[in-house]
């Protein structure tokens, strides 16, 4: 018998691996990353300006190999005085760099592509090792999408004076990115940056900053110009340095929801651009009508991917009934399989966890979830040695627990089922994120009606966590906004060519008292008293109170007060409404009541029913023209003109109601992948005083016809003009809820609009103080912004006033991915 | 060793609601071939293992018993006794796992095996009118039993494709029935010629209609078919195989056949059946796979590792 010769024992031998039929190792070698690493002596320093840069006396941070302990080298933690050096370096190089011709630009994109290609496995190894992914993941989806940025957006270089007419780059971009895919992403902020003509500091996360190292050399030796990229290494509060230095004018940032939110507040009011990709509990959804064994490995790649370590992770299984108790045990067996190792070993499926702090977040959430009487399933065989976790599957929750309300970051899906299609929608928007989400199911109609109704920004059919250049990625909700990727990602590193920076010097702000407190009561005299005349007979015109309008009708203010509203003789012209916080609730409560019906009205109906209003209000251009001028003390002929140029923007905004729904990206998915110009949903927008009809209707009008509804606080000191249009509304057919008029004191208004965690975007054109308000109250549920730190604009100016920007705030972008074929043969 | 599938009656309701979706599918082969390599002795010893799940063919016109002789000695020793010696294997008895002929050529089979030593050696033989299917019924019931009487104890059968494409899935299986009783003892393979059904959904459907007709194996192609032994369509046969072993308690093997060329995919193919089915698939009562050069490049592989060099062809007996 072969078992009594002693090399037959052997368990490495020929003979037993031949009755076992097990894989053996299989390592990918280290030696390329183990070279660079000793050419540094492995200790690294910023890369500023072409060079390295160790500054004396910094503390030092060891980055690890998450799958084995091994310190792979010494980092350094930076300070001020880095910052302002990297800064400085990247103001000097913007000079030439943002005159720099778009094809020279894209020449240089294009080479550092393909200095990255040239290098593609020092990058792919080096990344598995200082996070602890797979390498596979690392050769086949992390290094590829950053080659393939490059390229693509060498094309955005080449093409921008084309494509990006009416828009100019930023200045300085400070990127702060994550350590899940620490390459990948800063690829994501860096491309379009550079593309557009900007340069960058990027700050990579502290357990994983050797990638970011590895390319600014790269790039340099790709013949970038020195000071265009520049990475500076350091902790969280190092990262704060970055962000609120004064020259930097750009922040672009993936990571957490709540270092977003602490971005968001201390970056309010300084006139920085910000883009935001957060966190995410997306859902996947699997209905009974799909392939249940391509759904369970497309579980695999939703939640197992990157160990759960992906913003976008499909994390919360949503699984009809009749097919839940199938599904699951079908990913139970399919976990018999599933490998967890160490991240250079090419026969498995998860690596480790990217550092014990992690590890331990994970094991806490898990914990909990048992306690509470959940069921976790864990396969057996995860590595003792190192920060591996197993693959866990959760079932036997409620939206109640933690686990399915939070991001967990890491291996664990949680599993819920539902009934119908409309529970599905209601589970999956049951969260305060909206980064992504997967629809399973064989019918397409099905598949595209919940891919629209799934409030996330990257909604994929049959597949999740697909990613490439031509498509922007990025979320609603507290999952953030801005987009990378994709020409929609362009717009977070470019601004209107008309617009310089604005640099508002505002004080601190008492964030509780802003706006909390009304002006005194209306005054009882001072009124200017018209009388007309008729037949001979002087008589007192009727008194007009204008009232409020919501929800299609005409409203008493909460509270009666009423606001004076003064002519230029310092007479008192008529009396608005003073709304408050009910006002606003109220008015909230109705725009998203009409939302829905809104949105899915036809474009062509929301067209019609815009240049229906432009029509009616010519009829009445004469009239409106005088209360214009009646309030501001112009001409009639400048109240002419408003009412005209009001007229010609209801035409300019009706024709784009039918002309701005998305496009086909053109990605590498073979099949389709759609990008929809979604409403960004109810929209609080406080108007300027300057032109009180005009800047109302500049606002109004680009909200509305892309199916937002708004509440909309008129000019305060001229809100007549608005309120003339109500009347206008109700004659052109508009349905009551979607524009909602409150009048009254705007940043009393504009506190309670901002804090109204069900308003999804602010617009606000006021004080640099009330600005400052709006950027840094938007931050607890991660609202979108608009506001113009206290500067005036010329709304009666194309560009000004009806330039892109507008459409860009008034949508939100989301991908939906479809792959197609059924053809495989005959 | 686990009871012979012995089918059961026709149930239509299986059938209803099959959809798969080739993308997902699509995917999953690709990333399965991503994440499963074996190396260095590992790799010889899949090898081996994969040598031994061969039905080692020749299905040529101009067969005659010249070749068909000369491919029943490679069966019997596959790799070159030098090379199994210096890996310590050379008393393993590694074979094919059977040799695979027309029909008119097994007796030349087993008279050719039985001169090497080889008789326990399975002779496999495409019958039912092979590779087409295109000829009566009667005709092609006569061919199994031919094949069976001469000596082979493996029959690869062929679906009637023409009833499969116009949905007539109990006409497939009442053929297929019939098919199974000519058999007798001998086992049967149903091959699906996936490249000729025009869709996966129609390939996972064949494949349970074919288990249910009491299929030992059900195999992808002919080998004559445009498309044949490809990843994806593997992967919804394994997994219609799962579902039906978890419907009845039965185990159906699986036999792709028709482009494994290289050494290099047979580790895959392994890995496949691995991942999908588990260890037991692994062995040739429940897996084969139908080639003729594949052994060659086994072979030259082992060379490789057994030498550190890269043989020359002329260095290895030809089949």
């Amino acid at each position: 018998m072969a078992a009594t010769q002693p090399s037959q024992k052997d368990p490495n031998s020929i003979a037993e691996i031949f009755k076992k039929m097990d894989y053996g190792p299989a390592p990918e070698a280290d030696n390329v990353v183990q070279a660079w690493l000793q050419d540094h002596k492995r200790s690294f320093g910023h890369f500023i300006d072409n060079k390295w840069v160790i500054p004396e006396g910094r503390k030092t941070y060891e980055t690890k190999n998450p799958s084995t302990g091994e310190v792979l080298a010494s980092t350094i933690q930076g300070e001020k005085a880095d910052v302002d050096l990297a800064v400085a370096s990247a103001c000097k190089a913007y000079e030439t760099w943002s005159k720099t011709p778009g094809h020279v630009r894209a020449r240089h994109l294009y080479s550092i592509a393909r200095h990255v290609q040239k290098h593609m496995r020092l990058f792919s190894v080096l990344e598995s090792m200082d996070n602890g992914k797979p390498f596979r993941e690392t050769r086949d989806a992390d290094i590829p999408t950053v080659v393939r940025h490059f390229y693509h957006h060498a094309g955005w270089a080449q093409l921008m004076d084309m494509e990006m007419r009416g828009w100019k780059s930023v200045g300085v971009v400070g990127g702060i990115v994550p350590w899940n895919f620490p390459l990948m992403l800063l690829t994501w902020k860096v491309a379009p940056a550079l593309a557009m003509g900007n340069t960058v500091v990027l700050k990579p996360a502290t357990y994983t900053r050797l990638s970011a190292l590895l390319l600014a050399e790269v790039c340099a030796e790709a013949g970038l110009p020195p000071g265009v990229f520049n990475v500076v290494t350091g902790n969280g509060a190092f990262g704060s340095l970055l962000a609120c230095h004064p020259d930097v004018d750009k922040v672009a940032f993936t990571g957490s929801t709540q270092v977003g939110q602490t971005l968001r507040r201390v970056l309010a009011g300084t006139g920085k651009k910000l883009s935001l990709e957060l966190g995410g509990k997306s859902p996947v959804v699997v209905f009974e009508s799909s392939d249940l064994d391509s759904a369970v490995e497309g579980i695999v790649d939703a939640i197992w991917f990157n160990q759960g370590q992906v913003c976008s992770a499909g994390s919360k299984l949503l699984v009809q009934e009749p097919v839940m108790e199938e599904l699951v045990n079908k990913l139970k067996e399919r976990l018999t399989h599933f490998r967890v190792g160490n991240s250079l070993q090419k026969n498995i499926d998860m690596g480790a966890l990217v550092d014990q702090s992690q590890y331990r977040t994970v094991v806490e959430y898990v914990e909990e979830a048992r306690r509470e009487g959940a069921e976790v399933y864990q396969p057996s065989g995860v590595p003792q040695v190192g920060c591996f976790y197993p693959p866990t599957l959760i079932t036997n929750v409620q939206t109640v627990s933690r686990v399915v309300q939070e991001e967990i970051f890491g291996p664990v899906l949680v599993v819920l089922p539902f009934r119908t299609a409309k529970e599905a929608i209601a589970l999956a928007n049951n969260t305060n994120y909206g980064l992504g989400g997967s629809v399973w199911t064989e019918k397409i109609s099905l598949a595209l009606e919940m891919a629209l109704n799934i409030k996330a920004g990257t909604v994929w059919v049959n597949c999740h966590n697909m990613f490439d250049a031509a498509a922007g990625f990025g979320g609603y909700k507290e999952s953030g906004y801005g987009r990378d990727g994709g020409k929609e990602g362009l717009f977070e590193y470019t601004r209107p060519a008309w617009e310089e920076r604005a640099r508002p010097e505002v004080g601190d702000i008492d964030y509780k008292t802003f706006g909390a407190t009304l002006a005194a009561r209306p005054t009882i005299t001072n009124n200017s008293s018209t009388d007309i005349t008729t037949d001979g007979v002087t008589l007192p015109s009727i008194d007009r109170t204008y009232k409020m309008y919501y929800g299609g009708a005409q409203k008493r203010p909460d509270a009666p007060y009423a606001r004076p509203v003064m002519g230029p003789n310092g007479k008192v012209l008529a009396h608005v409404g003073e709304g408050n916080r009910k006002d606003i609730r109220n008015a909230v409560e109705v725009a998203h009541k009409a939302a829905p019906g809104w949105g899915k009205r036809a474009a062509h109906n929301r067209a019609q029913i815009v240049y229906y209003m432009a029509e009616n209000l010519e009829l009445r251009r004469q009239e409106v023209a005088q209360r214009i001028c009646s309030m501001t003390g112009q001409k009639l002929e400048a109240g002419l003109q408003e009412v005209d140029l009001a007229i010609q923007r209801l035409f300019h905004w009706g024709a784009y109601c039918d002309k701005y729904g998305g496009t086909v990206q053109e990605t590498t998915l073979y099949g389709c992948t759609v990008k929809i110009h979604e409403p960004v949903g109810v929209i609080g927008i406080a108007c300027p005083d300057e032109y009180p009809l005009l800047g109302f209707v500049s606002l109004f009008a680009p909200a509305v016809i892309r199916g937002n509804c708004i509440v909309i606080l008129p000019s305060e000191k001229y809100p007549l003009s608005a309120l003339d249009l109500y009347q206008v509304f109700d004659t052109s057919d508009l349905p009551g809820g979607v524009v909602n008029i409150i009048t009254g004191d705007r940043d009393h208004l504009t506190k309670y609009l901002t804090e109204h965690q069900d308003i999804q975007s602010v617009w606000y054109f006021g004080s640099a103080e009330g600005s400052k308000f709006v950027e840094y109250t938007s931050a607890v549920n991660v609202k979108r912004t608009w506001v113009n730190y206290g500067l005036s604009r010329n709304w009666a100016d194309r560009e000004q006033g009806q330039g892109e920007e507008f459409l860009y705030h008034a949508i939100q972008c989301k991908n939906i991915w479809i792959p197609m074929g059924d053809i495989f043969a005959n | 060793m686990a009871a012979r599938n012995p089918g059961q009656e026709f149930d239509a309701t299986w059938l209803e609601g099959v959809s798969i979706n080739l993308p997902a599918v699509k995917r999953r082969a690709e990333s399965l071939a991503a994440k499963r390599t074996v190396k260095k002795q590992w790799q010889a010893a899949w090898l081996l293992k994969a040598v031994t799940c061969i039905d080692l063919t020749t299905l040529a016109g101009d067969d005659t018993v010249t070749n068909v002789e000369r491919l029943c000695y490679k069966a019997k020793y596959p790799i070159r006794q030098d090379l199994m010696k210096a890996i310590k294997m050379h008393d393993k008895d590694i074979t094919t796992g059977a040799v695979c002929v027309y029909a008119s050529r097994v007796a030349d089979c087993v008279r050719a095996l039985k001169k090497v030593g080889g008789s326990h050696i399975p002779i496999a033989s495409v019958a039912t009118g092979f590779p087409t299917g295109q000829v009566p019924l009667k005709t092609r019931l006569e061919e199994i039993r031919l094949a069976v009487d001469d000596g082979a104890s493996e029959i690869d059968i062929v679906i009637n494709r023409a009833y499969a494409l116009s949905g007539n899935w109990k006409g497939v299986y009442d053929e297929v029935r019939l098919m199974r009783e000519a058999c007798g003892e001998a086992h049967m393979k149903t091959i699906l010629a996936t490249g000729e059904l025009g869709s996966m959904t129609n390939v996972y459907k064949a494949s349970l209609v074919c288990m249910m007709a009491g299929a030992d194996f059900i195999k992808t192609s002919t080998g004559k078919e445009g498309v044949n032994a490809t990843i994806p369509v593997a992967l919804v046969m394994v997994r219609a195989i799962r579902e039906y072993y978890h419907k009845t308690g039965y185990k159906v093997g699986f036999k792709p056949a028709g482009g494994i060329r290289s050494a290099k995919d047979a580790c895959l193919w392994l890995a496949l059946m691995k991942e999908e089915l588990g260890d037991e698939w692994l062995q040739p009562h429940l897996f084969r796979i139908g080639a003729s050069s594949l052994l060659t490049d086994i072979e030259r592989q082992i060379f490789h590792f057994v030498t550190g060099r890269y043989a020359a062809a002329h260095e290895l007996p030809m089949a």
